[in-house]
């Protein structure tokens, strides 16, 4: 049996760099350095390792959707040791929102053609953590989210899913959308070997026209929703700092006390 | 006046505060309508009522505990269908955010993650959200559709505002896919009588500087004396001091609270993506260059050790 893994990665501006807004509200990401999404490298870690733990002839195909400098994101999953990857880059993309882009990860998935997609829980830059979900919906298959543990046996996904209440252990049938924690595991640091081995890895470049996607589903005309205004947040005032000569305690009791808190 | 659907976040008819402060928000775009689903759910509209719920739809099957998310699509999707409303506010819970990302897309609608305030506009609500380590704050809207937003806990105030929460039952057909992924076993979180970490007024963390886990004792005696939840940092719940659930950054909770305490904690991007709009921060650190230092209200550079069971210590005793 064959297992076709396909993981989406983003690649995101450097969360300690200076982040920012362009002139047309969308992320700047001409100013700040970019890289794999760490969440990300946390998908590619729990591909390796279902496909080390099986016996099936497992492929893993990265897949991001970005501007030409995401191929860094790419060959960061390569040198880990994915197998191949996709590319979709097309200037219509720009300005895109979560809708939008899970169209053209969902067209692109299908196209690749998939049993298992993980994803990581969020980006580190929109943070909103709903692209799995949309998968899950737009490909019709189980979403198998937030998991914190993963494993793949004859064609059944399972997982657990630590949420607010409770601790789930879930369960559905491949094909399937499977999303992973920063708590399945510490991810893998490329080795050299990898590093050298990625370069010859096939990096394929699709188009929306590729995906037959129009122009007008996509980019900041095509988005369901709308940024009006970005403001930076002004700068706390510099607050009371004082040095603990035995009395710090009682201080910051006083001061919690003048702010009502006690 | 146009109708709002508000999500009902629920424990067995026990409504979640956050739906509270949802329907705070509701009455500013329109008139509430919630939805409770699942165990318990008509329990929850005397409560639903008491804050604005002008109508309750509720409706209860096994598939709600019994499978993953899509159940709740499903009835959402059919609430949409019956009332036809202005918007969909959900809890930005994890599960809430899948919820309503998957409601936007079946109903052609735009979703918003994530909202830290909401007010009525010419084009539909407007969203206030906190972005980039909270270091941005956008105006968002919905441009497509029925404006499907989700809001982050602590984002207004409970208000009491009666109105009927007459219950009415909900007819849903489950999809095709509700039944995809089974939810085998579940197990509760054990409570630690603590408030919820994203819904307490206070909270009090230890990072890297607390040094063990026994010694969360120390934050856990502080938090106690203030009535608070206790959070974590990154580098504490990396160690195994303390457990994920309580992680405050990027990859843990994002916590609002009106006072955050943070002890031992160094304040890097990570851990200031979920904490820094709390209204007053307070922190002790040994370092006095730590950068949480550039955010805090009132600091102490001092040991932990000495400073925190003293802090704890006059808390009780201005108590009496």
């Amino acid at each position: 049996m064959s297992l076709r893994i396909v993981v989406t990665v983003k690649y995101v501006p450097d969360a300690t760099g200076d982040r920012h807004f362009a002139d047309d509200l969308t992320v700047d990401r001409d100013d700040v350095d970019g890289l794999l999404s760490e969440l990300d490298e946390y998908a590619v870690e729990q591909a390796l390792q279902i496909s080390e733990n099986s016996d099936d002839d497992v492929e893993i195909t990265v897949l991001t959707v970005g501007p030409e400098d995401a191929k860094d994101a790419l060959r960061k999953a390569l040198s880990m040791g994915a197998d191949k990857a996709i590319h979709v880059e097309d200037d219509d993309l720009h300005g895109t929102d979560a809708i939008g882009t899970s169209l053209v990860l969902a067209k692109a998935i299908e196209k690749a053609g998939f049993d298992l997609v993980v994803s990581g829980m969020a980006s580190t830059d929109g943070t909103a953590g709903i692209v799995p979900a949309l998968l899950a919906e737009r490909l019709g298959v189980p979403q198998v989210t937030l998991l914190s543990e993963v494993s793949v046996e004859d064609g059944v996904v399972k997982g657990r899913r630590d949420g607010d209440t409770a601790s789930e252990q879930l369960e559905a049938s491949l094909p399937a959308v499977v999303s992973v924690t920063d708590q399945s595991g510490e991810a893998r640091y490329p080795s050299f070997k990898g590093i050298m081995a990625a370069k010859k890895k096939p990096v394929e470049a699709w188009d929306l026209s590729d995906l037959e996607i129009e122009t007008d589903e996509v980019g900041l005309e095509g988005a369901w929703t709308a940024v009006d205004s970005a403001a930076e947040r002004p700068a706390r005032t510099a607050g009371t700092i004082v040095k603990d000569e035995g009395e710090g305690g009682k201080q910051l009791a006083e001061f919690l006390a003048g702010q009502k808190f006690i | 006046m146009a109708e709002v659907l508000v999500y009902v976040d629920h424990v067995d008819g026990a409504v979640r505060k956050p739906t509270l402060e949802l329907l705070t928000l509701a009455r500013r775009i329109g008139e509430p309508v919630a939805v409770a689903l699942g165990n318990g759910a008509a329990d929850t509209a005397a409560t639903l009522a008491e804050h604005g719920a002008v109508k309750v739809l509720t409706h209860d099957a096994s598939e709600y505990a019994d499978y993953l998310v899509v159940p709740k699509v499903d009835a959402l999707q059919a609430a949409v269908a019956a009332v036809s409303p202005a918007a969909v506010l959900v809890p930005s819970s994890a599960e809430g955010k899948e919820i309503a990302a998957r409601l936007a897309l079946r109903i052609k609608s735009g979703v918003l993650t994530d909202a830290v305030d909401l007010e009525a506009g010419d084009e539909g609500p407007v969203a206030t959200q906190s972005v980039f380590a909270a270091s941005f704050t956008t105006k968002t809207r919905v441009s497509v559709g029925t404006p499907v937003i989700t809001v982050k806990p602590n984002s207004a105030a409970v208000e009491a505002a009666p109105a009927a929460g007459a219950v009415e039952a909900l007819n849903v057909t489950f999809s095709d896919q509700a039944t995809g992924t089974k939810v085998t076993a579940r197990t509760p979180r054990e409570s630690t009588g603590r408030p919820e970490l994203t819904e307490a007024a206070i909270v009090v963390s230890g990072g890297r500087g607390v040094n063990g886990a026994d010694n969360f004792a120390i934050i856990e005696a502080l938090a106690d004396s203030l009535g608070a939840a206790v959070g974590a940092s990154r580098a504490a719940v990396d160690a195994g001091w303390y457990p994920h659930t309580n992680q405050v950054g990027q990859t843990g909770k994002s916590v609002s609270p009106q006072l955050y305490i943070a002890n031992g904690i160094s304040g890097a991007i990570q851990h200031r993506a979920g904490m820094q709009t709390s209204k007053t921060i307070v922190a002790v650190n040994k370092d006095a260059e730590a950068p949480i230092f550039d955010l805090v209200d009132y600091g102490v550079v001092g040991d932990l050790f000495d400073v925190v069971p003293q802090l704890t210590e006059e808390v009780n005793t201005r108590k009496g």
